[in-house]
């Protein structure tokens, strides 16, 4: 069983280091399908959603990690 | 679905990149199991590694062929993301020294003291267990190699090239490791880790793209943009990083 949880744990860790980097990008890779489904005559705007949102992402999740940190005695 | 060398050439690069840094990590524990108990245990432990990723990619790797074209590129679009982007946030925190920088003789010390002190308890057993370090550091870095070769690969019917990119960063890490014996503590892993995290980020917004069925502008050119804008992104991250924490501190 602790061979299991490992094997999982380790799987996982491979992909999700920070929780919620990994949710913010499943988030902006949902509101591009849900824009790709709702106005799909404007397929781009679903990539510019994917594209934008990443690298807001990307910004956002490093400025609060270096604002934490710094907090952080 | 012709692949191009704009694609190619990214692909192949960022697999090789990646492997390279992957191998140096498990040759760290490698040698660590080497100096404590010989190249017997780390060897075979290695070997045995080497032997379940094989089975590993005959098994899995037929079933890529019965997955609808525009679900594999959606998810490997997705994981790709998911840990390109993680590789990517991870180097820009290192680079602003936020976090510290991973160290191999660092890891390597660690491995060998942690190996030193299962010796005086387990004396009869150490083999094993020093066999099964060096069996657990292989898998598990080769299990992101064949991830990255594959995610890479894919999608363009390009597993040839980006396989032989990342044997090949493999054998040549193996062969310095041989040679030197010791870890690689001048590769510059950073750095290294950023331009792949950059690279892969790109690939995962051009294949999630593409199983959404966003038409690219450039079809396969747009790939060349996306690295172009995170690795810029990336890069003023890591000097707007070290402004406000030098702000912070004076």
């Amino acid at each position: 069983m602790n061979a299991l949880k490992l094997v999982f744990h380790e799987l996982t860790g491979l992909f999700v280091d920070d929780g919620a980097l990994a949710l913010e990008i499943v988030a902006v890779v949902i509101l591009a399908t849900i824009s790709h489904t709702a106005i799909p005559n404007k397929p781009l705007a679903a990539g510019g959603i994917l594209l934008f949102g990443c690298l807001g992402a990307l910004l956002f999740n490093v400025w609060c990690s270096c604002a934490t940190k710094s907090r952080t005695p | 679905m012709l692949a191009t060398w704009t694609h190619i050439g990214p692909a192949v690069t960022a697999a090789f990149l990646a492997s390279l840094v992957e191998a140096v990590e498990a040759l760290t524990i490698v040698l660590a199991v080497a100096t404590v108990r010989g190249w017997r245990p780390a060897g075979l432990g290695a070997l045995s590694g080497l032997g379940l990723l094989a089975i590993i990619v005959v098994a899995l790797g037929p079933l890529l062929e019965k997955v609808p074209l525009y679900l594999l590129q959606l998810t490997i679009g997705i994981l790709l993301l998911l840990f390109g982007m993680r590789w990517l946030r991870k180097a820009i925190l290192r680079s602003a020294e936020v976090i510290p920088l991973h160290d191999e003789v660092k890891t390597f010390s660690a491995e060998t003291a942690e190996l030193r002190k299962q010796a005086r308890r387990h004396e009869a057993r150490l083999d094993w267990i020093a066999g099964l370090a060096s069996f657990k550091a292989v898998l598990l870095e080769g299990l992101e190699v064949v991830f990255i070769v594959i995610a890479l690969g894919a999608g363009r019917g390009i597993l040839g090239p980006t396989s032989v990119g990342a044997l090949a960063a493999c054998l040549l890490v193996a062969a310095v490791g041989v040679v030197i014996r010791q870890p690689l503590a001048r590769v510059p892993e950073n750095t290294l880790k950023f331009a792949v995290g950059v690279m892969l980020s790109a690939f995962g917004i051009f294949w999630t793209g593409e199983g959404l069925g966003v038409p690219w502008p450039g079809t396969d050119f747009a790939i060349v943009v996306f690295i172009a804008m995170f690795l810029a992104v990336g890069l003023a991250a890591v000097e707007v990083v070290r402004l406000s924490r030098t702000e912070s501190f004076t």
